[in-house]
């Protein structure tokens, strides 16, 4: 059990939905004993997690009823193929059902991944496009609060997600973007960026310069209570604008930016 | 070669839908209005790492602001009846731009503008259809065509549908090309041809033409007419991403995705 | 992967709950312990690097001299190492018995 105002990017997915979550009044879904795991990876030699690196987990914030989405980075780097991505996308619909008749779900987004499972392809991709349209729908209703604060940081499909988030609370641990470093690295050459130099990474791409961009909403310690406390408030002040529409801002803000003449990296 | 401009002009009678990376040209079929949206190459594009029809930075946003554009107009007619017209997203992007200046501007968040602009669209009863024309990949995909009512898809060997290339996968995983696409056998997910895909349920409709590339006069008048048939079908029932799974295909490859469903909504509330 | 089975008489004591620890991670593992429902305990293990069978052996051995009891005991495993294995034994059955 996590031990409250420890470090929150040390707690594993389990025990950071212990700490976002009233006490007493965590209760897991498809837990690992139901053994709901891939059935892709074995085929391929890769061992499966019981609850494919996804936690769903019932409770309450602030005694209002609440399903906390913890996703462990640990796990294949958090990545999402058919299961845990349909563990993700399948509650945010059930919350959505629920919120038409009435009867909020506070969802809560633990974002630790780097987007879409390789070994899965097609099938992260489509689970992923289900979360996206899931998330715009319930954001009208209640706010749907994402949290980058691990080590696999936000990327790839899920960056997107995060982007639709209603508020994102990040710390100095997290990063989010598209693409992670390393891929930025790979298909781009390293003069583009460099995937070690992480001064460099964290000062572009990292919670704490997303902040300062008005890309993310609220930026805390890595302390498991000061994440917990910046979640309620973000469901008891809600955002009063969605950040994927702010059009013209944002086209004011990428015309205004100094490409090197070039357009290269440096 | 990229398609979508071919399609487009095809599609909207010559029209080049305006210039630069995002195109958008209005057409009238039959009593239907429609917006087609397109993402192609440009030479002269500001990003460098965005002129070969890649989803960039200003891509996401561009394309948000086209479709939003659409939905504000409609909106205003409402009130004298117009019922909202359709958006199409004609689909052959390579993938999301891979960039230094991409990351700081925020490009995930360009890319959840144009999703947002799709999914609301959708949501505010425009019929949302994508017509994927060459490549659908990844990130990309997701921001251009994957939030729609109603994929269909071109039954032709250019059609490429994938979460990153076969070179990347081999890097990335450590295993040699020949190892990544043998992997096509055993898990079909990570097959890349439209068949493959199709197999997953995700598609409407595969439509068989003559030439992909610049189409002859006969594959526009099917393909107008596919269109025009899919959206009319929208409007009568009103699809999402998640209406996919209801078809026999989905029921077979992606069963876990149904089955994680039932046991969600099984446990969602506390037993008594 | 390798999937490897192994059975032990059951022990005096089957544990009052079900303990899950630990997470895929490399060299690292999960544990998923219950009561057995036999007269025997049951261990399987999933892992990632073959050819290591009598060093779980070795180890599944050292962890029944020490705990006298009926389990079924499922591991999924990442490559961990023998002291790592063990220590995450340990901590499902204390927290098993707890």
């Amino acid at each position: 059990m996590s031990d409250a105002g420890a470090s929150f990017s040390e707690l594993d997915a389990r025990e950071r939905a212990h700490a976002l979550l009233d006490a007493r009044s965590f209760r897991e879904l498809l837990d690992p004993f139901e053994r709901v795991e891939s059935p892709h990876l074995p085929p391929q030699g890769i061992v499966p997690q019981s609850d494919d690196g996804v936690v769903v987990a019932r409770g309450r914030i602030d005694g209002v009823e609440a399903v906390v989405l913890s996703i462990e980075g640990n796990y294949q780097g958090g990545s999402i193929g058919e299961v845990n991505g349909a563990k993700i996308a399948g509650t945010l619909e059930l919350a959505l059902r629920d919120a038409k008749r009435g009867r909020i779900v506070r969802p809560v987004l633990v974002l630790d991944t780097g987007g879409i499972r390789l070994q899965e392809a097609n099938l992260g991709i489509l689970a992923i496009s289900d979360m996206h349209a899931a998330i715009v729908s319930l954001r009208e209703c209640v706010p749907v609060v994402g949290i980058v604060a691990g080590r696999i940081g936000c990327f790839g499909g899920m960056g997107i997600a995060a982007g639709l988030c209603s508020t994102l609370i990040g710390t100095e641990i997290g990063r989010l973007g598209l693409n992670g470093p390393e891929v930025i690295e790979q298909e781009a050459g390293s003069a583009e960026l460099d995937a070690r130099d992480r001064p460099r990474i964290w000062s572009t791409i990292g919670c704490r310069r997303r902040r300062e961009q008005g890309l993310i909403e609220v930026f805390v310690e890595d302390d498991a209570i000061a994440i917990s406390a910046a979640m309620r408030a973000a469901f008891r002040e809600p955002a009063k604008t969605f950040r994927s529409r702010d059009i013209d801002a944002s086209r004011a803000r990428i015309a205004a930016y100094a490409l090197p003449p070039t357009g290269a990296a440096r | 070669m990229n398609r979508g401009l071919a399609w487009l002009r095809a599609l909207a009678d010559g029209s080049e839908g305006g210039n630069g990376t995002v195109r958008a040209a209005d057409v009238s079929w039959d009593d239907e209005r429609a917006r087609l949206v397109c993402v192609v190459p440009d030479a002269q594009a500001r990003f460098p790492r965005a002129r070969a029809g890649q989803v960039g930075v200003e891509e996401g946003w561009k394309i948000a602001a086209a479709i939003r554009a659409a939905v504000d107009a409609d909106a205003i007619d409402a009130t004298r009846g117009v019922q909202p017209r359709a958006i199409i997203a004609l689909v052959d992007v390579p993938g999301q731009a891979f960039g230094y200046h991409e990351e700081a501007l925020g490009l995930h968040e360009s890319l959840a503008a144009a999703a947002d602009a799709y999914a609301s669209a959708r949501l505010a009863g425009h019929p949302v259809v994508a017509l994927i024309v060459g490549k659908a990949i990844s990130g990309a995909f997701l921001a251009h065509g994957l939030q729609a009512g109603a994929l269909i898809a071109l039954d032709d060997a250019g059609i490429e549908v994938h979460v990153m290339s076969q070179a990347s996968v081999a890097r990335v995983t450590r295993r040699s090309e020949e190892e990544v696409a043998a992997l096509a056998n055993v898990v079909p997910a990570t097959a890349r041809d439209v068949h493959a895909f199709a197999q997953l349920g995700a598609l409407a409709r595969l439509l068989g033409v003559e030439n992909a590339d610049v189409p002859t006069a006969d594959d526009v008048r099917k393909a107008r007419s596919l269109l025009l048939q899919t959206l009319r079908d929208l409007r009568a029932c009103e699809r999402g991403p998640a209406d996919r799974l209801g078809n026999e295909a989905a029921g077979r490859t992606r069963a876990m995705s149904i089955r994680v469903r039932q046991l969600l909504e099984a446990q969602w509330d506390a037993p008594a | 992967m390798e999937t490897l089975e192994f059975a032990r008489p059951a022990g005096l004591r089957a544990p009052p709950r079900r303990v899950h620890v630990g997470v895929v991670a490399s060299g690292n593992l999960e544990v998923l312990l219950e009561p057995a429902t036999a007269a025997q305990s049951q261990i399987t293990v999933r892992t990632s690097a073959d050819g290591f069978g009598e060093r779980w052996r070795a180890v599944i051995d050292r962890f029944f001299a020490r705990h006298d009891v009926a389990v079924r005991i499922a591991i999924n495993d990442f490559g961990a190492a023998p002291p790592t294995v063990l220590l995450r034994l340990e901590q499902a059955i204390e927290a098993a018995f707890a």
